[in-house]
């Protein structure tokens, strides 16, 4: 059996519907135990005090938000390759939550932004592009709300997706080029020198996972949701022609 | 240069219009459309064209002997009646511009800007632009639209000609053009049912 | 295609074909910046090659939706897409004609704008060279965005949500390359990397911008 099989609506409903309440008992779990360990169990940082908390909201956040256009763009491709239904549908879903988790980590930037470098926004290559960002998660929703055919929208968006792909890294180039600003470099990466210390660490990768479950959860529920509505039209053309 | 139809099923906004339709077109014949409102007669004609996609069946005709004339004439009103003609003319790379003013009867219009005319005229104009493309296998969409009795006497004039120099015409109207080698496919025994849908119709179905 | 080309230029000229509308635009930017950032020179002088690529950028914008949307009403776009001409190159020269009638223009007058804008000496070349390497990207890409919302009623505020966001990099290249140039750095990175984004969109947003028409015709 093919794993194309799951991209059948009937299949995926089975399957999800299964799966939906561990993932939602695991993202409550990694969530709860990642962020009271991060805000109650951690030292304050000895530079930023008690605001360093935030990053265990920010951080995660602003990975799933990168992450959630991934899983578009990689929606999009079998889409429009494969034609899958379920498919166009998860790129659709993911969408809205994506551009959530992209405007939280913006706002817990902000938050965070104001007592460190004393001001809520400043035009920093990390910010712009995700406010950029933010804006190809607007105009990529929008195309999906303005298309009545529902085939036709997921044509459509589905080369936005990928032109836009190009054009954000592209953007992400350019802003860089244009400003090189105060952010801080990678919380977590292999080389140690840059690495956050590991108390920190730790909750934060948990946090990390737990933001991830959570996409994936939202993104399975509003994908069930989308072929309920699906179905309903389809039950509701039928009925017009008998 | 023929035209073969063979169980085809049409779609129209992802919902099945039309199934099993066949016939087929040979070089001097014609084909009338004929069926109530929304049966999917334009649909049938925009999938023949090309524009759309087939829901199912058989579709044989080779794309470069096609030349489609839809609703509306796709006219640009400050260009002149001429100027139309020519861009057509040069898209198609052909030279029959003066042959299809005179065959529609716009010589005395022809500096007159298209949009201008009225709308008879502008239907005239537009069927001269299928005659410009030089193809063998018209396909029209209600072509005498808008048409006063003369006019359409000309076009019928005009349609018979083509088919006398080795053309086929395949349309939708209701008004009899008095062409003696025409033939009706009503297609109303072809409207879609549930059952059909049922076959024909994956994207929908897969979600019931 | 020439056949093409001459037949949107010719549109673009008559009346009601809108040429002009964009460099009045453009115009009306350069005069109510200072109006509302104060006559200050030097403040003016800094500003000034911002707010011309982004005066340039929303002239540009004005009139993209007319690429495609005045020939999808009328019924020429599906003749279009049956004749011989095959959609890609089709799209690349409605493009190329909207360039000619607005992005070219705007590079001819921005110059004189920029003597308003009380733009340094040492910039006018960097301006020009900038616009006429970065317009034909923004033609391109506006062609795309035009092919995505052209089966859309009243589209033009959606299409401005989808092609500003792929402006910015242009954007960006765009206007760095005549801050360096003024200030003698080194320029030439910069507008090497816009005449990539022209080039690159030249050739393959064509395709991506035929599929989208072909949809939207269905």
């Amino acid at each position: 059996m093919s794993l194309w099989e799951y991209a059948n609506p009937k299949k995926f409903m089975a399957l999800s519907g299964r799966l939906l309440p561990w993932i939602v008992a695991l993202t409550v779990l990694s969530l709860g135990i990642g962020i009271i360990w991060g805000f109650f169990f951690t030292p304050d940082d000895y530079k930023q005090g008690s605001t360093v908390k935030i990053i265990y909201i920010h951080v995660p956040a602003a990975s799933a938000a990168i992450n959630a256009w991934a899983v578009m763009l990689v929606a999009s491709l079998i889409w429009i390759v494969r034609r899958h239904h379920v498919s166009a549908l998860v790129a659709k879903a993911a969408a809205p939550v994506g551009l959530t988790f992209t405007l939280i980590a913006l706002i817990t930037g902000a938050l965070w932004g104001q007592p460190m470098w004393g001001t809520w926004w400043a035009w920093d290559p990390r910010l712009t592009s995700f406010l950029i960002f933010a804006l190809f998660y607007m105009g990529y929703i929008a195309l999906w709300e303005a298309v009545e055919n529902p085939d036709t929208a997921a044509d459509l968006t589905g080369v936005l997706c990928i032109v836009g792909s190009v054009f954000a890294l592209l953007s992400r180039y350019a802003v860089n080029f244009w400003n090189q600003g105060l952010h801080q470099g990678a919380s977590l990466s292999l080389d140690a020198k840059e690495n956050v210390s590991d108390v920190f660490w730790l909750p934060l990768v948990v946090c990390i996972i737990g933001f991830e479950l959570l996409f994936l959860a939202l993104v399975l529920i509003r994908t069930r949701s989308e072929i309920r509505l699906r179905r309903a039209q389809a039950l509701a053309a039928r009925e017009r022609l008998a | 240069m023929e035209l073969l139809v063979k169980d085809l099923a049409v779609q129209r906004g992802g919902l099945t219009v039309l199934e099993g339709v066949s016939f087929s077109l040979a070089a001097g014949q014609a084909l009338v459309l004929r069926g109530a409102n929304g049966i999917g007669k334009t649909t049938l004609l925009r999938t023949i064209a090309g524009l759309q996609p087939k829901a199912a069946g058989e579709l044989n005709v080779p794309p470069e002997t096609l030349a489609y004339a839809s609703h509306a004439d796709g006219l640009k009103a400050t260009l002149s009646v001429q100027e139309n003609l020519r861009f057509w003319a040069s898209v198609y790379g052909t030279d029959l511009v003066e042959d299809a003013l005179q065959a529609m009867n716009l010589t005395a219009l022809r500096n007159r800007w298209a949009g201008s005319l009225s709308a008879g005229q502008k239907r005239r104009l537009g069927l001269a632009r299928l005659m410009v493309s030089g193809r063998a296998i018209w396909l029209l969409d209600e072509p005498t639209v808008s048409l006063d009795a003369a006019s359409v006497a000309l076009f019928a004039g005009v349609v018979q000609g083509h088919l006398a120099q080795g053309g086929a015409a395949l349309m939708a109207t209701h008004i009899d053009l008095g062409l003696a080698q025409a033939e009706t496919l009503d297609l109303t025994p072809y409207r879609a049912t549930a059952a059909t849908i049922r076959r024909t119709d994956a994207f929908q179905e897969a979600f019931l | 295609m020439s056949a093409l080309l001459f037949r949107d230029l010719r549109l673009a000229f008559r009346a009601g074909g809108g040429f002009g509308l964009g460099l009045a635009f453009f115009l009306l930017v350069a005069v109510l910046v200072p109006l509302g950032v104060g006559p200050e020179p030097t403040t003016l002088a800094k500003i000034a090659p911002g707010i011309l690529w982004v005066g340039a950028l929303l002239a540009c914008l004005l009139s993209l939706d007319r690429i495609f949307a005045l020939d999808f009403e009328d019924g020429s776009l599906d003749l279009l897409a049956t004749s011989p001409l095959p959609m890609e190159g089709a799209v690349a020269v409605k493009a190329l004609a909207h360039w000619l009638v607005t992005g070219l223009p705007l590079t001819l007058l921005a110059p004189v704008l920029g003597l308003l804008l009380n733009l340094p000496a040492e910039s006018y070349l960097w301006l020009i060279l900038s616009l006429l390497a970065g317009t034909p990207a923004l033609s391109m890409i506006g062609a795309f965005g035009a092919a995505l919302t052209v089966g859309i009623k009243r589209g033009g505020l959606l299409l401005s949500l989808l092609v500003l966001p792929l402006y910015v990099p242009t954007l960006i290249f765009g206007a760095e390359v005549i801050k360096r140039g003024a200030s003698g750095a080194d320029a030439v990175t910069p507008l090497a990397l816009l005449v990539a984004i022209t080039a690159v969109s030249g050739a393959l947003l064509p395709f991506a911008a035929a599929a989208a028409i072909r949809v939207n015709l269905r």
